[in-house]
């Protein structure tokens, strides 16, 4: 029986990410492209298709669909050199392989394919999940699709590694490990920001938005944010997306939702989200085996990463890094492969058990 | 295939609390952001939205107590580029150094300026304005205001004052009424995009400026104008530095006339009189010299009083009962007070003569006479009470304070000299007002300008009220002194202002200016008609003659020929008629 409650939640966030993002990035579109639906088109077409995806997805027995984990996992290596080589460069990043017409961001289908390798990785583990040696083997088995995302997209490889994270501690038991894995991941953050004088810069930027040149972005969501006031100036008058908030249909989508529906709307949508990892994580606990759990807890880990590290960062609660807000934020790809990833995570929940929570 | 064992379960449950944690920390966040700190990032976020532009209140007019205008607006433009919205910059700074006459430099700098609105220039003639419109360039704002005008130019110059840039006064009654002329500026704010592009849907909201209230004050241009001729033409006859006209009533204030010539230009106050050398000054040096040119003499200067203060004196002696019209004095030419010898303007002396004859003589001795019998104590105290240690409280700004010895540093040598109005020095309006409420009936009156404030449509908005003090001298010391003056016009040393069949009250003086060596005088002449019942009273003094300076040569026939001008307009009685009648 697939979970309806996380069907609906998913075609709510959809459809709540289309309206919302037709809003926004209606004056980019007529000022660049003289069609104010133009980003919105290529995204409808992006869902129709992520839907499609998604209800095949949901229609097949997952534990066949993890056996061509390691190829899958092949392929997003090949993609992610591909991209290194022939890539296209948008806003001075390298990270789309274009096909004719479409464009396709490989590190969108990285995430997926990771989700897949670990959960069959730890099913196929032989060692004590408990050992040290299993929780080194599983990073280094990820290690080289974040080197080579990380390359040009840091932030994405963040995020894997931070489902890597999430599905070892899920599957190994015990706690104290993980303090001294957190101290450790700490102090490694602290060498790796000073290491680069732009990345301090970004500290300073973040603690003080106002006084720097840099803050531009930052500031301009908080501006956003804070002229939503309670109720918002209502959907589609947003001043700030008339070109004030650079790329608004973008990472900072979120600020242009608080200007427009205000604090009432930026609260449900973010309830849309706790709902959605609450689905989840329902699904990874009622998962009939571990495959299953590792899947649905990777998804959760994926959404819930995002969604936070994107809010804290439109919020300036943590200094800029681009993330891009689950079915909301522009992005072909990424909503394709969300709504992939959540077409995996309803074929887990038909085979939970009979029981509720 | 591995079994979903409780510890997993428990730990995927613990990764979601963390989770609803830190999204509930975020929606605290949020509801700091948009609810706490919303009203100061909307400020922020609407100033950079709107863009505001001025719409100029029309300024009141100043008009004379006729109904003649004397200082009106004139329509002309401001100016502006907004930095975002041009298109063509070239051929913008090609236009601003065609109409505006600006340097290719100038125009290239203020074009290119990143800035939301950039003004270029105010107060540009409509026409060129118009013209600059038709050029239809994008990003050029042409907004129309107001220039203050004065249609009389020169007339009154150091009275009515001018404006600055933005419409504020910068001297006279401009700036004393500033609050009641100015009104209320209006804006237009446009919401745009980030490239300066209006927002149509949301269109532009407009708050429309208040006009200024009208003034309406006690001069009168033709009286003004006669006045002004009047002082030129004896600046000129004599070589004069500057000569001041004042004519006031006595009665309540009201000032008809004030003129400081030379006067300057109101539509072009900055530019220094023709032929003035600013080659090779310090920009400091050209402002002092413009605020020289401004200066109401009449006002914002003291200087010596001489003989007309002698009224004064004659007031107190005769209230403080120390001297009566009889009594008989004797002018050897001189007076020694203590070691000093102190002369009369006449060496060989008046000899015997009463003091009625005194006054019409002018003599100093006499004066003395009358000053030393008061003492300092009671001379002081008159000069108090009559209000000389005050100011006048008239409505201009930047009126000038008594320059007076301290009373323990009067001895009698000082006294005997204040006597005769030296060694203290006081302002043309003072003297003006303290010898008015001499000879008005014991009235101290406020000196002014202002009477009635209205709007356009001649609404009465406020009438002016000024304060009087009642009982500086007693009715009989003002009759008396009445008579005195008169006497002093129509057989003394004020004969020159005497006119058939006016009966005139006044009084000359001759000051010698400190340094004394400089040989440089100050002639005056105060005086006021009808002598009974004084309905006008003025004064002229004279800076700096060439050739004669006796005030009762020089001075008194300025106000004789403007007394034979001014009475009959002001339908002032002829003393005949009146017997007749």
């Amino acid at each position: 029986m697939t979970d309806r409650t996380l069907a609906l939640l998913v075609v709510l966030l959809a459809a709540a990410g289309l309206a919302l993002l037709y809003s926004t990035s209606m004056y980019n579109g007529r000022v660049r492209f003289q069609d104010p639906a133009y980003y919105f088109k290529k995204q409808l077409f992006a869902t129709a298709l992520g839907f499609l995806v998604c209800y095949m997805v949901s229609h097949m027995d997952y534990h066949v669909m993890i056996r061509f984990a390691p190829p899958l996992y092949g392929i997003s290596l090949l993609l992610s050199v591909a991209v290194l080589l022939f890539g296209d460069a948008y806003n001075g990043s390298r990270r789309w392989l274009s096909l004719g017409s479409l464009s396709f961001q490989p590190s969108e289908f990285a995430k997926v394919a990771v989700i897949l390798l670990l959960a069959w990785h730890i099913n196929r583990c032989q060692s004590g999940m408990d050992s040290l040696i299993f929780m080194i083997k599983t990073m280094a088995l990820v290690l080289p699709v974040v080197g080579l995302v990380g390359t040009n997209n840091l932030s994405t490889a963040v995020i894997i590694l931070g489902i890597a994270v999430i599905l070892i501690f899920v599957a190994s038991p015990g706690y104290r490990k993980f303090i001294g894995m957190g101290a450790a991941g700490i102090g490694f953050l602290a060498i790796f920001l000073s290491m680069e004088s732009y990345r301090l810069e970004r500290l300073a930027v973040w603690r003080n938005p106002e006084e720097h040149e840099k803050g531009f972005q930052t500031i301009q969501g908080l501006y956003a944010i804070g002229s939503g006031g309670i109720f918002g100036r209502g959907l589609g008058s947003s001043l700030q997306k008339l070109g004030f908030v650079p790329e608004a249909q973008n990472d900072m989508i979120f600020s242009i939702v608080c200007e427009e529906t205000g604090l009432v709307g930026a609260l449900l949508l973010m309830t849309l989200f706790a709902l959605l990892i609450w689905r989840l994580m329902v699904t990874a606990v009622h998962a009939p085996d571990l495959q299953g759990a590792m899947i649905a807890a990777g998804i959760m880990g994926h959404m819930a990463i995002q969604v936070i590290l994107n809010i804290a960062v439109v919020t300036n609660t943590i200094p800029n890094t681009g993330i891009t807000l689950p079915f909301i934020s522009y992005g072909g790809t990424s909503v394709l492969f969300l709504l992939g990833e959540m077409g995996l995570a309803l074929a887990v929940s038909r085979w939970e058990k009979q029981e509720f929570l | 295939m591995k079994r979903n064992k409780t510890y997993n379960k428990k730990k995927t449950v613990i990764v979601f609390a963390v989770c609803m944690v830190m999204l509930a920390g975020l929606a605290g966040r949020i509801f700091y952001l948009m609810v706490i700190r919303s009203e100061y990032y909307t400020q922020k976020a609407d100033d950079l939205h709107e863009r505001e532009r001025k719409i100029k209140a029309a300024r009141g007019k100043i008009i004379d107590r006729s109904g003649v205008v004397l200082a009106d607006n004139r329509s002309v433009c401001t100016i502006s580029v907004i930095h975002s919205q041009i298109k063509e910059p070239k051929k913008v700074i090609d236009m601003l150094v065609k109409e505006l006459e600006l340097s290719p430099q100038e125009a290239r700098e203020r074009v290119e300026k990143v800035s939301s609105i950039e003004r270029i220039k105010t107060n540009v003639p409509k026409e060129t304005g118009d013209r600059i419109r038709e050029y239809d360039l994008d990003g050029v704002k042409v907004d129309e205001d107001f220039k203050r005008y004065y249609p009389f130019d020169d007339l009154a110059s150091r009275v009515l004052g001018f404006t600055g840039g933005d419409n504020q006064g910068i001297i006279g009654l401009e700036v004393q009424y500033d609050s009641i002329l100015e009104g209320i500026n209006g804006r237009i704010l446009t919401t745009t995009d980030a490239r300066g592009v209006e927002v149509g849907e949301i269109g532009e909201s407009r708050v429309e400026p208040v006009a200024g209230y009208n003034l309406h004050i006690s001069m009168d241009y033709n009286i003004q104008r006669y006045v002004q001729q009047e002082a030129q033409k004896v600046m000129e006859e004599k070589q004069a530095d500057q000569v001041s006209i004042l004519l006031m009533n006595p009665q309540n204030g009201e000032i008809y006339a004030m003129a400081n010539v030379p006067e300057f230009s109101l539509n072009d106050p900055f530019t220094l009189p023709e032929g003035t050398e600013t080659e090779g000054r310090t920009a400091k040096e050209i402002q002092d010299m413009r605020n020289q040119m401004w200066r109401n003499l009449c006002i914002n200067d003291t200087y010596e009083p001489g003989s007309t203060f002698k009224i004064i004196t004659a007031a107190a002696g005769l209230e403080a009962e120390v001297v009566s019209v009889d009594d008989t004095f004797s002018c050897p030419g001189y007076r020694v007070v203590e070691d000093r010898r102190i002369h009369c303007h006449k060496r060989t002396g008046h000899g015997a003569e009463t003091f009625v004859e005194g006054a019409k003589n002018s003599c100093n001795p006499v004066f003395i006479d009358v000053g030393l019998r008061l003492g300092v104590d009671r001379f002081y105290r008159y000069f108090q009470d009559f209000g000389l240690m005050r100011e006048t409280g008239i409505d201009l700004p930047g009126e000038a304070s008594t320059i007076m010895h301290q009373k323990e540093n009067i001895g009698q040598v000082e006294l005997a000299t204040m006597s005769f109005g030296q060694s203290f020095q006081i302002t043309p309006i003072q003297l003006a007002v303290t010898v008015s409420s001499i000879i008005n009936g014991g009235v101290r009156i406020t000196p002014h300008f202002g009477v009635e404030v209205r709007d356009d449509e001649g609404q009465l908005i406020d009438t002016l009220e000024y304060e009087s003090k009642e009982g500086i001298v007693s009715e009989e010391t003002s009759r008396t002194m009445n008579t005195i003056l008169e006497k002093v016009v129509s057989e003394g040393s004020g004969k020159n202002a005497y006119i058939e069949g006016y009966d005139i009250g006044g009084k000359t003086a001759t000051s010698q200016t400190l340094p004394r060596s400089a040989n440089r005088y100050i002639s005056s002449f105060l005086g006021f008609a009808p002598a009974k019942d004084p309905q006008v009273l003025g004064i002229c003094i004279i800076y700096d003659p060439q050739g004669v300076y006796y005030g009762g040569t020089i001075a008194a026939p300025v106000m004789q020929r403007v007394f034979e001008n001014v009475l009959p307009y002001l339908k002032i009685d002829l003393k005949i008629e009146k017997q007749n009648g």
